[in-house]
């Protein structure tokens, strides 16, 4: 980061002014439809504004007017790269209104699910930043792998990508005979390719010549601003609700928490968000481990209801998706259909804080800075 | 090219209509730009990766509308958006194609009743080639529309203008 | 760990008047109002007091609460006048492990309040949002316009329960 100081001065027969530059709609490192508008001052950023709404799908209106299990297929598609997350956070959370329990079975399918897709969505994340620093290969060997992960779920759900499979109160389906099986299999063909993810993108000097002490997140900026997630974790405080505030049974798995060391750079840089995210799959790895062994046989429909008629209340329940912190806000006035339905997405607030990131770095830098967020339009606009 | 290696057959003489030989240059190297919109852009990026290839029908991404020749939008259209979808159309030299991919692009998809934010159908501000649909669609199903676009190319006439 | 009556208590007892309505016993939070003017004074308290550290906003959304009277035009639609629109305001400590849920109602026709954009940073874009949806107007914010609509949107807010959709908005038919 260039400070006050190490700006080389003008001569004093130059005229310069600042620029407004717009990083458009349409650019291929924004991760969708995203306008940056970049005050700069020569190549030094001044001010970053981000504009959003280019996909605002209207969420929240159309749960007004649908019943609570039709909501479930627009929850999907909010978060698009996160799928079984979505619905995962709001069938807990109707779950809560409703006050029923789930048969055990349903609940470990649903951890084995959200594992899962916890580990797609980091490849994604993963290979796109990869491409946006300049490194093609890692891209398509994250893609590679994801193809393995998805043709499990189209064996259990019968999609790719927006599932529509976890339903208040159980799952739509039970698991195919063949399904442990061959996610058995996944997980020894998996680790190695984190090694190999490893030895081609985390260690590699231009990668970290371009991550290391770039977009440095102090704590303290971090948690006014409500940052969640792997974000926050990578500025240092060990903050996950799979064991802070435990929903489902992720209270029997045995996993480690990743924080932020700082070991390339300074605590809190975009190499340490984006290391946050391979030592995740990791910890993932093991979860399934535990979770495919002790999957317990049971009825997955026993407990869905006929007619899902929350007394008057609201809740607001919140689930770690693989970018932070998903909280869904119910309000239900006693009929068939939600009163008021809000989503806070990880992404809308951690958008928020490029300003504040990208003061003083240079215009490649606020492509990593971007991409080490990880934000999903989907998720910003709802 | 099933024209052309037919008619190899008498030492390197082949007869073909000037049309033809410049509609399969065309077809065979249909350069896209890079333009995701949402949930369709995913599975449009899965396409190009290794699995379901895209590269070897000659599509490749370009960054800018003006080096491309298709613009496959993929995903919903809002309000706030279509008018710059417009002006990336514009931007496209002629000849130009749109493949309109995704249910959402096609005629508004799941949002179409209460969506107030939601362009009903990108063809209410440019026009379109093909229509893929699903929600979203296979890698197949878009390899399917890619074909679709080249039989139409293929079609075309030099002297006979297309709308 | 404190629950949201001792935190009702504590404010309580600073306060006085502007805390009121503590609602307890439905599914599944409990909550209590605050008055709309001193919001900002009584969040700067909540955050920095020794025994209540509340450095997370967790959530903050505006809900059209749909109690005033109805008018029935002919076509079927209706407008609303009176009545009240509120707005939740979700708080969490990370450090003392507790939650608390603070209410604000203001009336349809003046909804006004005070800005806790000073106070927690991320209430900034959380305020834009309830602005361009529902249509409250938050006192001393540092940049309030509109977010996810375009900024030429002359239809309303949309999440109104009486909102009603325009005909064409710079040439495209809005409708399906």
């Amino acid at each position: 980061m260039l400070t006050e100081e190490k700006i080389p001065t003008k001569p004093d027969n130059v005229r310069t002014e600042e620029m407004v530059l717009n990083m458009g709609p349409q650019h291929p490192s924004t991760h969708g439809v995203l306008r940056l508008e970049l005050t700069l001052q020569g190549e030094i950023i001044k001010e970053c504004r981000p504009h959003i709404g280019y996909l605002h799908r209207c969420f929240e209106k159309h749960a007004e007017a649908m019943t609570y299990p039709q909501v479930v297929p627009y929850t999907d598609r909010m978060d698009y790269l996160a799928s079984m997350y979505n619905e995962f956070g709001y069938a807990v959370a109707v779950e809560k209104l409703l006050g029923i329990e789930i048969p055990e079975r349903v609940e470990y399918i649903r951890v084995i699910m959200g594992e899962f897709q916890r580990i797609a969505s980091h490849l994604v994340a993963l290979g796109t930043y990869g491409a946006d620093i300049g490194a093609m290969t890692p891209f398509l060997f994250c893609f590679r792998d994801r193809e393995k992960i998805l043709s499990l779920f189209e064996l259990v759900s019968g999609a790719r990508l927006l599932y529509n499979y976890i339903w208040v109160g159980g799952v739509s389906h039970d698991l195919h005979p063949d399904f442990v099986r061959l996610a058995k299999e996944f997980i020894p063909y998996f680790r190695p390719k984190i090694k190999e993810l490893n030895d081609l993108l985390t260690g590699n000097r231009i990668f970290i010549e371009r991550t290391a002490n770039v977009g440095v997140l102090p704590l303290d900026t971090a948690i006014n601003f409500g940052i969640s997630g792997p974000n926050l974790r990578a500025s240092g405080l060990k903050w996950d609700l799979r064991r802070d505030d435990p929903y489902s049974i992720y209270d029997k798995f045995d996993f480690d928490i990743p924080i932020g060391k700082g070991e390339m750079g300074t605590v809190g840089d975009c190499w340490d968000r984006y290391y946050m995210r391979v030592l995740e799959m990791e910890q993932s790895l093991r979860i399934l481990e535990q979770a495919l062994d002790q999957i317990p046989e049971g009825d997955v429909s026993s407990a869905i209801p006929k007619r899902i008629k929350p007394p008057a209340g609201q809740v607001y329940s919140r689930v770690e998706n693989p970018r932070g912190e998903l909280g869904y806000f119910i309000i239900s006035n006693g009929t068939v259909n939600p009163f008021r339905i809000k989503v806070k997405g990880p992404s809308f607030v951690h958008l928020g804080i490029m300003n504040e990131l990208c003061k003083g770095h240079m215009i490649a830098d606020v492509i990593a800075i971007l991409g080490s967020i990880d934000i999903v339009l989907g998720e910003v606009d709802r | 090219m099933g024209l052309l290696d037919k008619q190899l057959n008498d030492g390197n003489i082949v007869i073909t209509k000037v049309e033809d030989l410049l509609n399969w240059a065309r077809l065979s190297s249909v350069w896209q730009v890079g333009f995701g919109l949402a949930c369709c852009a995913i599975e449009m990026m899965a396409t190009s990766a290794s699995h379901y290839d895209f590269d070897r029908f000659g599509v490749i991404p370009r960054p800018s509308p003006r080096q491309s020749d298709v613009i496959i939008i993929s995903g919903t259209v809002t309000l706030k958006m279509a008018l710059r979808v417009k002006r990336l159309y514009e931007q496209m030299p002629d000849p130009k194609y749109v493949i309109s991919m995704g249910s959402c692009s096609n005629c508004g998809g799941p949002y179409w009743e209460h969506g107030y934010h939601v362009l009903k159908g990108v063809d209410r501000v440019i026009p379109v080639d093909v229509y893929v649909p699903g929600c979203p669609p296979r890698p197949e199903a878009l390899l399917e529309g890619l074909l679709k676009l080249q039989e139409k190319i293929r079609n075309e006439s030099i002297v006979k203008k297309s709308a | 760990m404190k629950s949201t009556e001792e935190v009702f208590e504590i404010l309580k007892g600073r306060f006085g008047d502007a805390i009121s309505e503590l609602v307890t016993g439905q599914p599944a939070e409990s909550y209590f109002s605050v008055s709309p003017k001193e919001i900002n004074k009584i969040c700067f308290y909540l955050r920095d007091t020794e025994e209540l550290l509340f450095d997370n906003l967790m959530n903050l959304s505006g809900v059209d609460d749909d109690n005033g009277e109805k008018k029935t035009a002919e076509d079927g639609s209706f407008t609303t006048f009176g009545g009240t629109l509120s707005v939740f305001y979700h708080l969490e400590s990370t450090s003392l492990k507790h939650k608390v849920t603070i209410r604000v109602s203001v009336p349809r026709e003046t909804p006004e309040l005070e800005s806790v954009a000073e106070v927690w940073r991320c209430a900034d874009w959380h305020e834009r949002e309830a602005y361009d949806l529902i249509g409250f107007n938050f006192l001393n914010h540092p940049d309030l316009r509109r977010i996810l609509m375009p900024y030429d949107w002359e239809a309303g807010h949309p999440l109104r329960k009486d909102y009603k959709n325009p005909e064409f908005y710079q040439g495209m038919k809005v409708p399906y």
